[in-house]
């Protein structure tokens, strides 16, 4: 399936989506709370199958903080990334889909230590790289720490 | 394909050790005979560990190899237990995670031991100096390091260059005046 086609299937499972332009994948943004639902359905679809979670990211945009999907179809060999924010910093949380993709298990992990993003109903959700006693979420812009971190 | 070292002249291996061992020992001339048949076992059969966490082992691996073969000049097969191997090339990052086990690994190496910091992460952080949360700047800051090899990653090359320095240290070390020293301490 070419990105028009995908386009058209995507936006009759969920108007709302906002498409980008000129980037590699087709790139959408959706609202936070959605993407339970969405992931559910874009799986489940026997048109466009997106049975395969490759990348899952966690980004700080200054003023919010982002997760990003990238799925692919192995059944039609045909990719999307999908985008949501919550400008919430202080308590972020988003939905797990490590119930629909088991990958994304380890990857939320990752994203919660160095974040702080919780996801919710994640059945483990604690530190997978830093140790138990860390402090803060190194990744973040506004993380500080002057005693290890030489500022340049 | 022969290994050449052109900064420095194959007679300055040799030459140098003999005077200060003189020095050291009082012109003893029994003891630093003795001395230099010890020295010259010691540093001919330097073990090192099976240590590596990143590029830098890789280039330790060829060193290894045989198209290097640091075998030739006695430092002879990886140790994969800290206790039978004399010298530890830290050949990577240490990160915070991992520096208590490095530092756990050189508790369990048996005397005398050597540390060679081979690459720029071992030996400041490197390309991990600035902006890192969770890399030790330089691996000096936990274990003493004998020879520094820098490079990002050191060639092969470097890495033999490194070790003969290593066994240049070896070789000008008094292992009996250390004994005595030792055993007069302890009477005293």
């Amino acid at each position: 399936m070419n990105n028009e086609e995908l386009k058209q299937t995507i936006l009759s499972i969920l108007p709302s989506a906002v498409f980008e332009e000129n980037t590699q994948f087709l790139t959408i943004q959706i609202p936070a709370d959605q993407i339970h639902d969405f992931a559910k359905k874009i799986k489940e679809s026997e048109t466009i199958s997106f049975d395969y979670l490759f990348c899952l990211t966690g980004i700080d945009y200054g003023d919010s903080l982002g997760v990003i999907y990238h799925l692919r179809s192995t059944k039609y060999r045909h990719e999307i990334v999908v985008k949501i924010k919550t400008s919430d910093r202080e308590t972020p949380a988003v939905d797990t889909v490590c119930d629909i993709y088991k990958t994304a298990e380890f990857h939320e992990r990752e994203i919660f230590d160095l974040f702080g993003i919780k996801f919710n109903h994640h059945p483990d959700l604690r530190r997978i790289l830093l140790d138990e006693s860390w402090e803060g979420h190194p990744l973040r812009k506004d993380y500080i720490d002057e005693v290890n971190i030489v500022e340049r | 394909m022969g290994v050449k070292i052109k900064s420095m002249k194959d007679a300055d291996f040799k030459d140098n050790e003999t005077l200060e061992l003189f020095k050291e020992t009082d012109g003893n001339i029994f003891t630093t005979t003795i001395d230099n048949i010890l020295n010259w076992g010691r540093s001919n059969s330097v073990w090192p560990l099976t240590f590596a966490t990143s590029c830098c082992g890789i280039e330790m691996m060829a060193a290894g190899a045989a198209r290097h073969d640091f075998a030739r000049f006695g430092i002879e097969v990886y140790r994969a237990s800290p206790r039978q191997a004399d010298v530890i090339v830290v050949a990577g990052t240490i990160t915070n995670k991992m520096a208590p086990v490095l530092k756990r690994l050189y508790d369990q190496m048996s005397e005398p031991k050597y540390v060679i910091a081979m690459g720029s992460c071992a030996i400041s952080g490197g390309p991990f100096f600035y902006n890192s949360y969770s890399v030790i700047k330089g691996v000096d800051h936990l274990i003493p390091v004998d020879v520094y090899v820098p490079g990002c990653p050191p060639r092969p090359e470097s890495l033999l260059y490194g070790v003969m320095q290593l066994q240049r240290k070896i070789k000008a070390e008094s292992f009996l005046k250390k004994q005595f020293k030792k055993n007069v301490t302890t009477n005293e």
